[in-house]
């Protein structure tokens, strides 16, 4: 029997709405409404997408450190020909770990960690969609994360390599649980990936403030759009394959067993239908970070956006029609080859029209040259040659003598350190500020900066001249004889010079939080909305949402007509309330009440995580693990009457 | 146009760093040197290098310059400077101009090495196979097994882990894996090809230039990736045909009562169980085949020069030299152990 009174409940009073400009009693409501809880419970209760953001980020660049220092490991043992310091079981543990963590637990997450912090400030809204989800993806990735540090420590780490070729690491050539350990890995980190690709899909398309027409959204959403829609086509295609691993491994399928006809090619499509666009949605991200830097430091609108959106989307297209060229030595057909080639080289076109539309903006503008500003002209440098090698790896009968080889490490190194954790670093110096309120210390940074340049150079370029001298990948000596020991040395010397910059990086993180410089909400000059609120924001960012009327709302203050709207009055101060727009114009739609804080999402990414981490050891673990995660996502989506209360007192006086 | 282009590459050479750093580093020829082409697929190679190396550095230098001269020119400002917003008044033909040509610029570029990039392709497909000597590899976790076919059955041999080729000859290899993928790849040579598990694959090449080309598993395949390595001996027909008869007799009967031991114990003790000697009654494929281990220059895929002395060390202990390798460890005696280094090095 339904009881009508549960449905309905009783009427109550419609919570008041914001003023334009706020009171500061609005401020206040707001702020009590928007902010996560307290206290123990509260802790794993915090949804509010800074809250995660910053957890993300810590853990993203924890991981990031630790791969780091398996690197220097590495480069420690390759110092010098014949070196006893670690032997093959380790050192093949050691530079799949290295892969594993940098692709899968650094590069990709830590772009999306970033942006869940900017796009709601970039795009003048409350909190990002689905903040719960958020909350979510975030456990389920620092589970993941763990996992597989403490399988590395209890010396099961995965050592096949992150690429895991199989029949390498396949049940009959990787026997025990290392490999198993990977593929769960990609498990976790795809699902959490997946699941902020959908928040960050949403947040633009719906939670954009009023006015911001797809035409107007700053480039650096564009580029984790463009990114997001990205990690739906890749991921999936990696998660059934480490799928089919596992049932290789676990449950005794063929897939991969061509003894059985299944098939050892079938992995390498499918892992690399994901592994290039994978590079891609590193990138992208970075490139986004200069589109956003560039135009604060030269005073001026970035130089042809419509050009770069559409780069942006032709890059995302063609990214998905080069993987071959990780598989040029595998016998292909010649019309394969060729077309593999030319959409490999043509793929450097869209890179090509924002290189010179930076240059174009910097040529017009007047330079600003602060500590972002650095990196940035180090991603040209870097970043450009490392585009370069690439060409050359598109091309088939080049690509036959460098693959493999260590020509190929530097060329990537090149590309995702300077394609990515340059202009990661310059925008960690530009947005510290609005995080935390407070500058990074100059002087440290230009030490910081100095030292990874140099120390970058100096590690990877003489990489290029091992792989032209046949030093092959993955292996944990050589003979002197081969006279690749001094190459090796200048390497090894680079790597630790970039070790002594991530550290004076990492003091100056910790140290400006309560000493830099008091920054205000706009230090820089920016011209976009993050720059219009306080630093660090409030729980709510805009306590009045801001109506938007060009493509760098701070800077076109000045001119405005004054009978225009400034910002939307009338959204709850005491419920959490979001206005909706459309997906093209951003014309207002309808108000969303959006969820309370609760410890659900990280009991469910718990529960997730047994069920995971059980099916490495045995099947059944898929059919009990599940239980649990049914239990703790029910709970996390049952209504509760007070917030039903809520939600139709607000539709009612709608 | 070619004449250009090669005086275009020779000039411009010197430019590219890489070149510069090798040089300042003193580094010469090299075991396995992908720009010393010793045949013509890696001189092919080798020239597309060139150009498209050519190509790179000019546009390299093209837009660090415009970067170099923006920095030095450009005036400064700090944040009090108010952005200029007059850019959306006014449309920037001349910027949009100079953008629209870089494009397409580096458009015809990319067209260029396209181009160039299929019709090398194209040149080392087309290798002419007149007389071509057939060679069937099978790689192993971590050795590489040669079989020289023939039409005649009785000229077929086996060897291992050392390839003696005819300057002059093309080679057509036959490309096959005992376990997980590897890639057969000598650089001085031709580029590499993989060798996956259920599948065959292959490689035409051809040696000019005599000398001693070391190669090496490209492809990551377990413990041992490091050493397995493989050495091609070019060298010229009149010596090549001698070394190959030699290959297709058997093992040399031992001539002293210290070799007939070794022998002895080498097929009554584990050796024969995964060796193979032609002559005796060892057949076993699992390990390289023996028969003429000391016409060798190297041992255990090239982790070891071929002297008596390291031959008894890694019969002692393989596991010292190559961690995870699939030979076991021997107790054999001292005494033991020298007879049948004995008997080995007899095996030329």
């Amino acid at each position: 029997m339904i009881q009508v009174q549960d449905l309905e409940p009783a009427p109550a009073p419609r919570p008041p709405g914001n003023a334009v400009p706020p009171t500061q009693a609005d401020r206040d409501a707001l702020e009590h409404t928007w902010r996560d809880p307290q206290g123990f419970v509260g802790w794993f209760s915090a949804i509010n997408h800074k809250t995660i953001s910053k957890r993300f980020l810590l853990t993203t660049f924890g991981f990031f450190v630790a791969g780091g220092l398996i690197a220097v490991a590495m480069r420690l043992q390759l110092m010098r020909p014949a070196n006893g310091l670690i032997g093959p079981d380790l050192y093949n543990q050691l530079f799949s770990m290295h892969g594993t963590t940098m692709m899968f637990l650094f590069a990709v997450p830590v772009m999306q960690a970033i942006s869940i912090y900017l796009i709601p400030l970039m795009v003048g809204a409350r909190s990002v969609a689905f903040p719960r989800m958020n909350a979510y993806a975030y456990w389920v990735f620092l589970f993941g994360g763990l996992m597989l540090y403490a399988a590395f420590l209890l010396n099961i780490g995965p050592d096949a390599g992150w690429f895991s070729y199989v029949p390498l690491a396949g049940p009959e050539y990787a026997p025990g649980k290392r490999v198993d350990f990977w593929a769960q890995l990609v498990t976790f980190t795809e699902l959490s990936a997946l699941l902020e690709a959908i928040v960050i899909i949403t947040t633009v398309f719906k939670l954009r403030a009023p006015g911001m027409a797809l035409n107007r959204i700053p480039l650096f959403v564009w580029a984790m759009l463009v990114t997001a829609f990205m990690v739906l086509f890749a991921m999936p295609s990696v998660m059934l394959a480490s799928t089919g691993l596992i049932m290789d491994r676990l449950v005794g399928t063929h897939f991969y067993n061509p003894a059985q006809n299944g098939d050892a090619l079938l992995w390498q499509h499918l892992f690399w239908f994901f592994g290039h666009p994978e590079v891609y949605l590193i990138f992208i991200p970075g490139l986004g970070f200069l589109s956003a830097i560039i135009p604060t430091f030269a005073r001026r609108p970035i130089f042809g956006y419509t050009a770069m959106v559409l780069s942006l989307i032709a890059t995302a297209f063609l990214s998905f029609g080069l993987w071959v060229h990780h598989m040029f030595a595998t016998n292909l057909p010649e019309v394969g080859k060729s077309f593999f080639t030319a959409a490999s080289m043509l793929i450097a076109v869209p890179s090509a029209v924002q290189i010179f539309c930076w240059i174009a903006t910097l040529w017009t503008g007047r330079l600003n040259l602060k500590l972002p500003m650095l990196f940035v002209l180090a991603f040209f440098f870097i970043l450009v040659l490392g585009g370069l090698t690439g060409v050359i790896l598109a091309s088939v009968p080049l690509d036959l003598q460098v693959h493999d080889t260590y020509f190929v490490v530097a060329h990537l190194h090149y590309v995702l350190l300077g394609g990515a954790v340059f202009p990661l670093a310059g925008a960690v110096y530009y947005w510290y500020p609005k995080f935390t309120g407070r500058l990074m210390n100059e002087r440290l940074g230009r030490w910081n900066f100095w030292l990874f340049f140099i120390g970058f150079n100096l590690a990877f370029f003489p990489m290029h001249l091992l792989g032209l001298k046949g030093m092959t990948r993955r292996v944990y000596t050589y003979p002197a004889e081969m006279g690749w020991g001094m190459l090796n040395f200048t390497a090894t010397m680079g790597a630790l010079l970039i070790g002594a910059s991530v550290m004076l990086f990492a003091i100056n993180l910790w140290r400006s939080r309560t000493r830099g410089q008091p920054a205000g909400p706009d230090p820089w000059g920016g011209g976009t909305l993050e720059w219009a609120t306080a630093s660090p924001p409030s729980a709510v960012n805009f306590e009045a949402i801001p109506v938007v009327y060009g493509r760098d709302p701070v800077w076109e203050t000045a001119d405005h007509p004054p009978s225009r709207p400034e910002a939307v009055a009338g959204l709850a101060t005491t419920a959490r309330e979001q206005l909706v727009t459309s997906v093209l114009d951003a014309q207002p739609d309808h108000r969303q009440q959006f969820p309370q804080p609760t410890p659900w999402p990280f009991i469910s990414a718990g529960a997730t995580s047994a069920l995971f981490i059980g099916s490495i050891f045995t099947p059944w673990a898929v059919v009990w693990g599940a239980v649990p995660v049914a239990i703790a996502l029910t709970i996390w989506f049952w209504p509760r009457h007070d917030e039903t209360a809520v939600n139709v007192a607000l539709e009612k006086s709608a | 146009m070619k004449g250009i282009l090669r005086g275009a590459v020779r000039a411009v050479q010197p430019v590219f760093a890489g070149a510069l750093i090798a040089a300042a580093f003193g580094l010469q020829a090299q075991p396995q040197d992908v720009l010393a082409p010793a045949g013509p697929q890696a001189a092919h190679i080798q020239s597309l290098w060139n150009l498209t190396v050519v190509v790179c550095s000019i546009v390299f230098a093209a837009v660090l310059g415009a970067l170099v001269y923006v920095l030095w020119r450009r005036p400064r400002a700090d944040i009090s400077a108010l952005p200029d917003l007059s850019v959306h008044m006014k449309p920037e033909s001349a910027a949009m101009r100079s953008v629209g040509g870089a494009v397409v610029a580096s458009v015809l570029l990319l067209l260029l090495l396209i181009v160039a990039s299929v019709l090398t392709d194209r040149a080392l497909a087309h290798l002419s196979l007149r007389d071509a000597l057939h060679v069937q590899i099978t790689a192993n976790q971590w050795w590489w097994e040669a079989r020289y076919d023939d039409e005649q059955a009785s000229n077929v041999f086996t060897t291992a882990n050392e390839l003696h080729i005819p300057a002059g000859r093309p080679v057509i290899f036959s490309l096959r894996s005992n376990d997980v993928i590897h890639s057969f790849w000598v650089p001085n040579l031709h580029g590499k090809k993989d060798l996956i598990p259920g599948r065959t694959a292959t490689l035409q090449l051809q040696a000019d230039r005599p000398g001693v080309y070391r190669g090496q598993c490209a492809e990551f395949c377990g413990l041992q990736h490091s050493f397995m390595a493989l050495r091609v001996v070019v060298e010229s027909q009149a010596q090549y045909e001698p070394w190959a008869q030699g290959q297709r007799q058997p093992a040399p009967e031992p001539n002293d009562e210290s070799k007939q031991r070794g022998r002895d114990l080498f097929l009554g003790t584990s050796c024969a169980m995964c060796h193979a000697i032609q002559g005796t009654d060892a057949s076993a494929r699992r390990g390289p085949d023996l028969t003429h281990l000391a016409s060798r220059q190297t041992i255990a895929a090239g982790t070891l020069h071929n002297t008596p002395d390291n031959l008894a060390r890694w019969i002692r202990n393989p596991q010292q030299f190559k961690p995870g390798a699939n030979m076991p460890a021997t107790n054999l005696s001292d005494d033991e152990l020298k007879a049948l280094v004995a008997y080995l090095v007899s095996l030329s």
